[in-house]
């Protein structure tokens, strides 16, 4: 392999304290390593550009089967966002929802080097892992959805933990899974008759239990599996007037755990797109509604064990997808555009439709706002992620504009001062009170040391330390001399280099390779319990519609570059 | 002495079947038996075995007659065809796996091709409906589990889908079900007196082509509003009654066939038919679904969707991917004379094109993979006869729901033998050194 030196580049790396000094990066057979170690390595010219290790994208809704779905009922994405096969890149095509080949360039681009699919319906898993395979580049990992599987409920009725772990052990082997994602607990099965659970205290239909029962019973079967990763929540009421009070309430389900992990993090709990969980007020209407950011971050800043990302909105034409399916339904009745809906047996639904964030809104600039609130109201900012929950809030490609906002206070208010309800969003929202400004420091804390930690991957990514794995970013934006925030987005978006396990992927800003991507996923070591084993067996004899046989994912075709972490149980 | 495998997946309809056990010879060469298919998927097994199979590609020679080749001299003869195309179109897909589909995908794009699936002819409306109103829909086990309203319209799933009602639909008992059929109401939409309809509790024997206005009355009498006397043939009486069932059902389900995807209005009664799914989630809980026919050609959509952006109708000439049904599906391009050769694989567009498509694939060159011989092989230069997949080789196929299953080998392939993806990869080869690449 070749080795690789890159030089004179403004290092930003939090892990090793460097914040834009001058330094040499030396990168050999896949890893990082001293500059002493080189023989005869090709030289980078990093002069006049920041470099970080590559990023750790920590939620994104990248592969699987309505992200597919969000693909293939909109044509309309395509229609002027495409890009010709160029030598050894492959054609590429879509906007808010791009295909895998085209994501994977992506977050090349933006110097990602692994990448979370957020969530994973197990019986499409299969789906799931045929797209991240056909994904350049990247690394890549699912979380399994958790929170509305019948087994996991029909234990958690009785607070059998033991055997709730013992299914989530089961199912990330049979599915090569990362992690535990809980999405609207207990209301997706409750969709399944057409309802919901909208507080973290309303019952199940029929299974009896409450969403605060599985979120609970789900971090502590976490912590006696000791994932890598912490339970990842997407909490009751998201996208509701007044629901920050429910976030509230469901962030507390974490009180009294405490990370039980070799994998160095030290949450228990991961809250995705806090942004559409910190709404108060009784409507969307521009006097009504008002950000909570304040009183959701006071809560979390005051915790040690939460972690959370933005899900920032970045007022565009987007595709919403997610497993809350009564929440797509929902919202398919507010903007009145087509719906998918796809419920899944036994295990999870998902909803999908497009919407458009309109900067002339009140509404889309409230939730703008929100997101920017969030990470400026932040203290410690490994605790907090950037992501634009993507394609939910904004294409996935939107991170560097999101990087811009929030290193900008400029740019944040030529939004307000551009759109017509700015006047409006500053008095209802925090915005108006906060001139905070990021750090290219700090942007690394958000987008590689906090992201790493939290999916237990600090010994691997985020960091330039010999030993890491050799992810490297390059970026044309000189901190000594540039001083444009538009500058900083198109850096961001357009690495200059870009080095991925040691392999040269962006050269002078131009795809030369598609990598070497690997799938990792988690094996846990404990066993099925002699219960857990029977309900499976009686389960698929009953209920499901593929066989038990035919359900595990086998790595061959479906994962034919592993990375798997396995885990040792208590 | 034989043995019996498990699991098995049957590769023959949309309705993709995963517990049929057959029986092999211990030395897993022959097939001897097929238990749990029905009648369609135990012949598709047992068609393997056949003794007057062909093992060789075959050329036509000048006079119409055939010729044995070998899969080199094939492969050539396949990359030549399409390296020298201005534009080709490769269609089919539909009866292969994902894997041979992905190296597909590569080819069309190497070579800029047209790229089509039976969709096109069969519920490539249904794909164009979604995309203009979405689709409330589910997989099939929250039928089997929740559906206490089944409803059939535009097909006739007792001979086209023969396991579907035991396996989801009507039959089953599942953890809401557990009166199976007793617990539920079969509607059966259909102009024919079929065996799917004379089990149903209730047939509305809708005029032919009349099924859009049956589904707008539907929507009218859902909102208690005023009907004509008779629509589509139904008396408005009957029409309300179905209305009023639909909306107190617990959990319904609209299946669809070809019945409404290719007759009068396409894309529009499935249009209407999906917003009448959404009309009933204002009461219930109601999804529909496409009656998907060959095993994998809801697999083919989903593939070319996270390669390219769209299921079916892929235009690749440009180098990046067009969608245009109209203009890039497959008997648009035939009939107007745009593409220059026919590579057709996992489908048998012979039987199902129209003549003068037909009669255009014998006109310019025309390559079909495929283990039997079919009305298209009869228009073919080239038959390439290969192994069957989810018989002798395995691989991933997507069922009418979506859901992916992968598909086994039980048995081994005749000797000397290829996979479609095999083939395609000798194809590919030999186009990347024609091409420089």
């Amino acid at each position: 392999m070749a080795e690789y030196i890159v030089k004179n580049g403004f290092v930003v790396d939090p892990t090793l304290g460097v914040n834009c000094e001058k330094m040499d990066i030396a990168i050999k057979d896949g890893k990082i390593v001293e500059t002493t170690e080189l023989k005869s390595p090709k030289t980078i010219d990093a002069s006049g550009m920041i470099v970080m290790a590559g990023a750790v994208d920590v939620h994104s809704h990248s592969a699987g089967p309505k992200v597919n779905v969000g693909r293939n009922f909109r044509p309309e994405d395509k229609l002027n966002y495409y890009k010709a096969k160029s030598g050894v890149k492959r054609m590429e095509a879509g906007f808010s929802v791009p295909t895998a080949l085209s994501s994977g360039y992506i977050f090349a681009r933006m110097g990602y080097g692994f990448v979370m699919e957020a969530a994973m319906p197990p019986l499409y898993a299969r789906h799931t892992h045929e797209e991240m395979r056909d994904t350049p580049i990247v690394d890549e990992a699912a979380l399994p959805v958790f929170g509305n599987n019948w087994f996991v409920m029909e234990y958690l009725k009785n607070h059998e933990i033991e055997n709730v772990a013992s299914y989530i052990a089961w199912l990330l082997r049979v599915t090569k899974g990362y992690g535990v994602k809980c999405v609207n607990p207990g209301g997706t099965e409750a969709w399944g008759w057409g309802m919901n659970c909208v507080t973290p205290d309303d019952p199940v239909p029929y299974f009896d239990v409450t969403p605060k029962e599985i979120i609970k019973g789900l971090i502590e079967a976490n912590e006696y599996l000791r994932l890598p990763h912490s339970m990842h929540l997407h909490s009751n009421s998201l996208g509701e007037p007044g629901n920050y009070q429910i976030t509230i309430d469901s962030l507390k389900c974490a009180e009294g755990f405490k990370a039980n992990s070799d994998f160095g993090r030290d949450q228990v709990l991961h809250h995705t797109h806090l942004q559409f969980h910190s709404y108060g007020g009784e409507s969307y209407g521009s006097k009504e509604f008002e950000s909570k950011s304040k009183e959701v971050m006071d809560y979390v800043n005051g915790t040690d064990n939460i972690t959370f990302d933005i899900g920032q909105v970045t007022l565009d034409e987007t595709t919403t997808m997610t497993a809350d399916g009564p929440f797509e339904y929902h919202l398919s009745h507010m903007n009145n555009l087509k719906w998918v809906n796809k419920d899944v047996e036994l295990e999870t639904a998902a909803g999908v439709v497009p919407f458009i964030y309109n900067p002339n809104s009140f509404i889309g600039v409230a939730q703008w706002a929100i997101g920017q609130e969030l990470a400026l109201l932040t203290k410690d900012m490994t605790k907090c992620h950037i992501t634009t929950d993507a394609p939910n809030a904004g294409p996935v490609h939107r991170y560097p504009r999101v990087i811009k906002w929030l290193m900008s206070l400029k740019a944040r208010n030529q939004i307000l001062d551009d759109c017509k309800y700015g006047d409006s969003v500053r008095s209802q929202c925090y915005i108006g009170e906060i001139d905070r400004e990021l750090s290219f420091y700090e942007i690394a804390q958000m987008t590689r040391v906090g992201t790493s930690k939290c999916l237990g991957l600090s010994h691997m990514f985020g960091s330039l330390k010999p030993g890491m794995e050799g992810d490297v970013s390059v970026y044309a934006y000189n901190p000594e001399t540039d001083d444009d925030p538009e500058k900083i987005e198109h850096a961001f978006g357009n690495a200059k280099y870009f080095i991925k396990s040691g392999e040269l992927i962006i050269n002078d800003g131009e795809i030369i390779s598609n990598g070497h991507k690997r799938t990792f996923w988690v094996k846990p070591g404990m066993e099925l319990t002699a219960q857990v084993n029977r309900d499976v067996t009686e389960r698929f004899k009953k209920y499901y519609t593929v066989t038990q046989n035919n359900y595990e994912v086998k790595e061959h075709h479906y994962v034919p570059n592993p990375y798997v972490i396995e885990v040792n149980a208590a | 002495m034989s043995k019996i495998i498990t699991d098995v997946v049957c590769p023959f309809c949309g309705t993709l079947c995963d517990d049929l056990e057959v029986t092999v010879s211990d030395d897993g060469k022959k097939l001897i038996d097929v238990s749990n298919a029905c009648a369609i998927g135990a012949m598709k097994f047992l068609h393997s075995q056949a003794d007057d199979r062909l093992t060789k590609p075959r050329m036509r020679n000048e006079d119409g007659s055939w010729r044995d080749v070998s899969y080199e001299e094939a492969a050539d003869f396949s990359a030549k065809m399409l390296a020298n195309s201005k534009k080709p179109l490769m269609y089919g897909w539909s009866s292969t796996n994902c894997e041979a589909q992905s190296v597909g995908s590569t080819i069309g794009e190497l070579i800029g091709a047209q790229m089509d699936n039976t969709a096109t002819v069969c519920h490539g409306t249904t794909l164009i409906a979604v995309q203009d109103v979405g689709v409330p829909s589910c997989t099939l086990g929250e039928v089997k589990n929740r559906a206490d309203m089944i409803i059939y319209w535009g097909g006739n799933p007792a001979h086209a889908h023969p396991r579907h009602m035991s396996r989801y639909s009507m039959y089953p008992r599942g953890f809401f079900t557990a009166k199976g059929h007793r617990g539920r109401t079969l509607v059966v939409v259909d102009p024919r007196d079929t065996d799917s309809a004379s089990i149903a509790d209730i047939h509305l024997k809708v005029e032919q082509g009349r099924d859009y206005e049956l589904l707008s009355a539907l929507r009218v009498a859902f909102r208690g509003e005023v009907l004509p006397d008779v629509v589509a043939g139904i008396p408005k009486e009957k029409i309300y009654e179905v209305a009023e069932k639909m909306k107190k059902a617990r959990f319904g389900v609209i299946f669809f066939g070809m019945g409404v995807t290719q007759t009068l209005s396409k894309n529009h009664n499935i249009d209407i038919a999906i917003q009448v799914t959404r009309d009933l989630n204002e009461y219930t809980k109601f999804s529909i679904m496409p009656m998907r026919g060959h095993y994998n050609v809801t697999g083919s959509g989903e593939v070319w969707g996270w390669q390219f952006g769209f299921p079916f109708c892929v235009d690749l000439s440009r180098g990046f991917a067009r969608y245009n049904p109209g203009e890039s599906s497959s008997n648009d391009l035939l009939v107007r004379g745009e593409v220059d050769s026919v590579f057709v694989i996992g489908s048998d567009p012979g039987a199902h094109f129209p003549f003068g498509s037909v009669k255009k694939m014998n006109e310019i060159p025309c390559v079909c993979v495929d283990p039997h011989i079919t009305p298209t092989t009869v228009v073919a230069d080239l038959h390439v006869p290969v192994a069957f997949v989810g018989v002798e080789v395995g691989g991933c196929a997507y069922r009418m729901d979506s859901v992916p299953i992968e598909t086994h080998k039980v048995v081994d392939a005749p000797e000397g033998m290829i996979t479609d993806e095999e083939f395609l990869n000798m194809v590919l080869e030999r186009l990347q050194k024609i091409k420089g690449v």
